[in-house]
């Protein structure tokens, strides 16, 4: 799964033929390359155990020497982000199908180099391996956004290395301690094992900093908005769809099993960040004139759900959590396409520039709704699911947080209802905007499938938070063992009826 | 210790030694013309010496009343030259039939110094090492002006040869205050002496001499100012051989010196290297920003570089040394495959392309040109998936594994601000409008460089991996023969 896209990458670029017929026959290689990974994510899902909590398809060679092993397997948390990468996968490499136009093969081979190692993130089993991983995703991002972004591309993309490559080699130093002390660099192993106290705190900032970068969590989202901005469509789809969940992914799979001491200590920090993060973003997306910055402030928003989530470290708030980041995976890439759409048909992300498009764009305007009250997290959307059960754990942890969280809720109403009235209704003061057509069959085929997808998570997501179950009763299992704190012992005759709110969530859906 | 074990022992420069007297008949009878047929032999020499080299079985063995050490560092960091010198002998052959500075002597002149190389990973004896020392030196002068009818080739001769001879100077000088103070100049007595006896204040300021002239070899900072004009200055194939072959074998020397004779006093020079490596790692992070010539540019990357190597030496234990072998491949890969890159880049004229500006849209004119440039840079940059990646992690984990947390952290600072610059290449390279200046390079032999580019890609790619198990057997042998481990 990890080596097909990487050989077709490969092959992209070895194509002879002149331009047009390399850019076209590099297209549909990068289409077909991706449904076949798709299948085989969707073969996976198909063959998953949901009981168990341990690594499953794991596959491990000793290829590298000792320094690090190819060790590869995944649980219920790495499949779901595994599925959603590859679902949006084959989804932008046609989002990009026709606007970009210049050095195709190039921009089709980084993004099969980006599925590539985005799998690898998720699945890997060995803490060197993992960063490589982790890290090498820049490359191809750094290019993406370098070649074929806006016009403020340099900068932004200068921008989105420097920042996330500070954030990870702290990460780095962290993990020679860990490797060091543990005297080994396999994931399960490092996960039962317990570091003293005090080097907790320490490794778990160290792991902070690459993951609240990549996350990213306020004050350090900077380089977001400016990335989203700059990269073309399917750049920032995959960016906002994928990218910020390993962040997300990161805390998951390292800070908490690991460093659980540490993270019981630190919970207030991360609620206090995510609650900060939330409001000011939200806050600052009010006052976007840029849609794809208003987007784009919307997803640190929404991950700070997730952090705060995570942090409430009981089995709602987690599971919650993984549900934000999967939805949120959908919703805001399904976001991103939209403000795509009108971008390449009127080339300005100016709010002001738009106004009334519902009259000549319906079906348009169909879709745009469905994303925007996914984005607001409307019952039977996906985000509800995933926002309700996260603000439900942070409740059982902390009321006032889970009161500041829940205004974020409202606050995200606010920015997208009001995009979403600018853009769509009004008067038609612009002749361009207003003729404009509406979708074409390249973009329903966009369209449909990130709309089902979103109402199915909002109506039935048992067959989603299933495989989740067991990798996170371990997980609370392993910060219980750590250390018994106060928090998660109050939380611990709730986490029983876990699922019945949960049942009466769908149901009004 | 009869004279033929000696020479048996001593094979690889004996052949190097004689070979390199042959070419310089032949050239001499048969002038310029022979250059070619020259480096051929050059090469067929190193690939003698190669022989020689693995004839013998890598066991310690002293030879010439123990001047001389063959073990297992100096067969790994001597096969390491051999590679780095032919690289050197032949990307040469057709910038110089090019810019018209075929002179026969290139050939003739980097075999002598590799010569000086090896009896410098070799010494056993203080002596020894000036004598190695001095005849890299007197060779890398020559070559560093080897296009002598330009102005700044001449420059850089004459800079590299009055900074080289204060260094040796005081390399020397440190010498006779070892001597003094210990009382003998075999590596072996002077780490007897200092493991039971304290060497007093003289011999720390010999081991502090000895260790700034080789700090100037290896254009560690404080002793780095040669480094970008020579680099600048000498034709852009002397210019990869200095930033490759010589630091490998003034690294070597060091580690052998300082954790074999000095291996007494490890708290005391520890300090020092650490010093070095901080400000190296800084100084070539952020010099190189300025920069928009690319020999300047890669001169202040191959000071960073010792910096990091200089991480790992500083742990002064087994990991730190094989950790800093490994690198040393790495980084020689890395060096060579982006100076044959600029190498391959010239305007319609036939002029070597240097300035940054001119390398605008390279992507686009010469996309696997531009490719490789980019793969050298991020590995350079140690950004994985890519080889150099693995190189700096090496170094950095024997840095924590030896508690030095603290110059860990600050050497990734370091290669985050240095990957600013790598990036601004790619940059250049990828992102900006094309200067349509650097036109598709012709004529023979390109196409061995060509072949070179690409093993050295091939090598700094995701698939060096595959080759690390057998490379760390390599290293950890030869990091066995300073340290226990």
């Amino acid at each position: 799964m990890i080596i097909l896209p990487l050989v077709v990458a490969l092959a992209v670029l070895l194509m002879p033929g002149d331009e047009q017929a390399r850019a076209r026959l590099a297209r549909w290689l990068g289409l077909g390359a991706t449904l076949v990974v798709f299948a085989m994510g969707l073969v996976l899902w198909a063959g998953f155990d949901n009981s168990t909590a341990a690594f499953q398809f794991t596959e491990r060679q000793e290829i590298f020497g000792d320094l690090l092993s190819w060790h590869l397997g995944i649980d219920g948390i790495s499949l779901l982000l595994i599925l959603l990468s590859v679902f949006l996968m084959p989804l932008s490499i046609l989002a990009g199908w026709e606007s970009i136009r210049t050095r195709v093969p190039e921009y089709i081979a980084a993004f099969l180099l980006m599925e590539s190692l985005m799998i690898g993130v998720f699945s890997s089993l060995d803490l060197f391996l993992f960063y490589i991983f982790f890290e090498g995703g820049l490359i191809p991002m750094y290019l993406i956004i370098g070649v074929w972004g806006g016009k403020e591309r340099v900068y932004a993309s200068y921008k989105f290395f420097l920042y996330t490559f500070l954030g990870s080699v702290l990460m780095l130093v962290a993990m020679l301690w860990m490797v060091m002390t543990a005297g080994t660099t396999d994931i399960p192993a490092l996960m039962a094992y317990d570091f003293p106290k005090q080097a907790q705190i320490w490794l778990w900032l160290a792991f902070f900093a690459s993951f609240a970068v990549k996350m990213p969590m306020w004050p350090v989202h900077t380089w977001l908005p400016d990335a989203h901005v700059q990269a073309p469509t399917a750049g920032s789809m995959i960016l906002a769809g994928v990218l910020l969940k390993m962040g997300g992914y990161g805390f998951v799979r390292f800070s908490l099993p690991m460093f659980p001491e540490a993270s019981v200590q630190l919970m207030g920090v991360m609620f206090g960040l995510s609650m900060a993060a939330l409001v000011i973003t939200s806050l600052t997306a009010l006052v976007q004139t840029d849609m794809k910055k208003l987007v784009a402030y919307s997803s640190v928003a929404h991950m700070a759900f997730v952090t705060a989530g995570l942090f409430a470290l009981n089995r709602q708030g987690i599971e919650g959590a993984m549900m934000v980041m999967l939805a949120h995976g959908v919703v805001s890439a399904a976001a991103f396409f939209s403000v795509g759409v009108v971008y390449d048909r009127l080339h300005t992300r100016d709010i002001d520039r738009y106004g009334g498009v519902a009259t000549n764009m319906p079906r348009y305007a169909m879709f745009f709704m469905i994303f925007t009250m996914g984005s607001v997290a409307l019952p039977g959307t996906a985000n509800f699911v995933g926002e309700f059960l996260a603000l439900l754990g942070m409740f059982q942890a902390n009321t006032l947080v889970g009161v500041v969280m829940a205004t974020g809720v409202i606050l995200s109403s606010a920015y997208m209802l009001w995009l979403f009235g600018r853009v769509l209704f009004g008067q038609q003061t612009h002749g361009d905007s207003a003729a404009m057509p509406d979708l074409n069959a390249r973009e329903w085929s966009i369209m449909v499938p990130l709309a089902v997808v979103t109402l199915w998570i909002g109506l039935y997501p048992a067959p989603f938070l299933a495989p989740l179950r067991a990798p996170v009763e371990s997980l609370l299992a392993r910060v219980e063992r750590a250390g018994p704190s106060r928090t998660i012992d109050t939380v611990k005759p709730a986490a029983s009826k876990a699922m019945t709110p949960l049942a009466t969530g769908s149901a009004q859906g | 210790m009869n004279l033929e074990a000696s020479l048996s022992i001593g094979a690889p420069e004996v052949v190097l030694a004689i070979g390199a007297l042959v070419l310089l008949m032949i050239g001499v009878f048969r002038g310029d013309r022979s250059l070619r047929g020259l480096s051929w032999g050059a090469v067929l020499l190193f690939a003698m010496a190669a022989v020689a080299l693995i004839d013998k079985a890598p066991d310690r063995a002293l030879a010439w009343n123990d001047l001389y050490v063959a073990d297992a560092l100096s067969h790994f960091l001597k096969g390491l030259l051999l590679l780095a010198a032919s690289a050197a002998v032949l990307l040469a052959i057709p910038y110089l039939e090019r810019t018209r500075a075929a002179h026969f002597e290139f050939p003739v002149l980097i075999v002598l110094g590799t010569l000086g190389m090896f009896i410098m990973v070799s010494a056993n004896d203080l002596l020894t090492l000036y004598v190695g020392l001095e005849l890299m030196s007197l060779s890398s002068y020559v070559l560093a002006s080897f296009a002598r009818s330009e102005q700044r080739s001449t420059e850089a001769g004459l800079k590299y040869f009055v900074l080289g001879s204060l260094a040796s100077g005081l390399l020397l000088y440190g010498v006779s205050l070892v001597y003094g103070f210990v009382g003998s100049t075999g590596f072996e007595a002077i780490g007897a002496h200092l493991t039971s006896k304290d060497a007093g204040i003289g011999g720390i300021i010999g081991m502090v001499f000895v260790i700034a002239g080789l700090g100037f070899k290896l254009s560690a900072v404080p002793f780095h100012m040669w480094t970008p004009d020579v680099y600048e200055g000498a034709p852009t194939p002397v210019t990869t051989y200095f930033a490759s072959a010589p630091k490998v074998a003034a690294m070597g020397l060091l580690l052998r010196l300082t954790l074999g004779a000095f291996g007494g006093m490890v708290a005391e020079w520890q300090q020092l290297i650490i010093v070095m490596s901080v400000l190296s790692m800084y100084v070539g992070a952020i010099g190189a920003i300025g920069q928009r010539n690319i020999k300047r540019l890669l001169a202040y990357s191959s000071i960073n570089n010792v910096g990091v190597m200089f991480v790992g030496f500083a742990a002064a234990t087994h990991s730190g040394v094989s950790s800093v072998l490994l690198y040393l491949v790495i980084y020689v890969a890395m060096m060579i495959g982006a100076f044959l890159c600029v190498l391959m880049m010239t305007d319609a004229d036939g002029k070597p392309v240097e300035s940054l500006d001119d390398m605008a849209g390279l992507a686009r004119r010469r996309p696997w040109l531009a490719a490789a440039m980019a793969l050298f840079m991020f590995s350079l940059a140690g950004v994985p998936p890519l080889f150099g990646f693995i190189g700096k992690l090496a170094v950095f984990m024997a840095a924590v594994d030896a508690n030095l947390i603290v110059l860990a952290v600050l050497g990734v600072i370091a290669s985050v601000i240095a990957a600013y610059y790598y990036l601004s290449v790619v940059k250049v390279m990828f992102l900006d409008e094309s200067a349509d200046v650097v036109e598709p390079v012709s004529g023979d032999g390109t196409l061995v460089n060509g072949v070179m580019i690409a093993a050295a890609a091939l090598f700094c790619s995701p698939l060096g991996f595959l080759l690390l198990g057998p490379i760390n057997e390599a290293t950890r042998r030869a990091a066995a023969s300073l340290v226990a481990g």
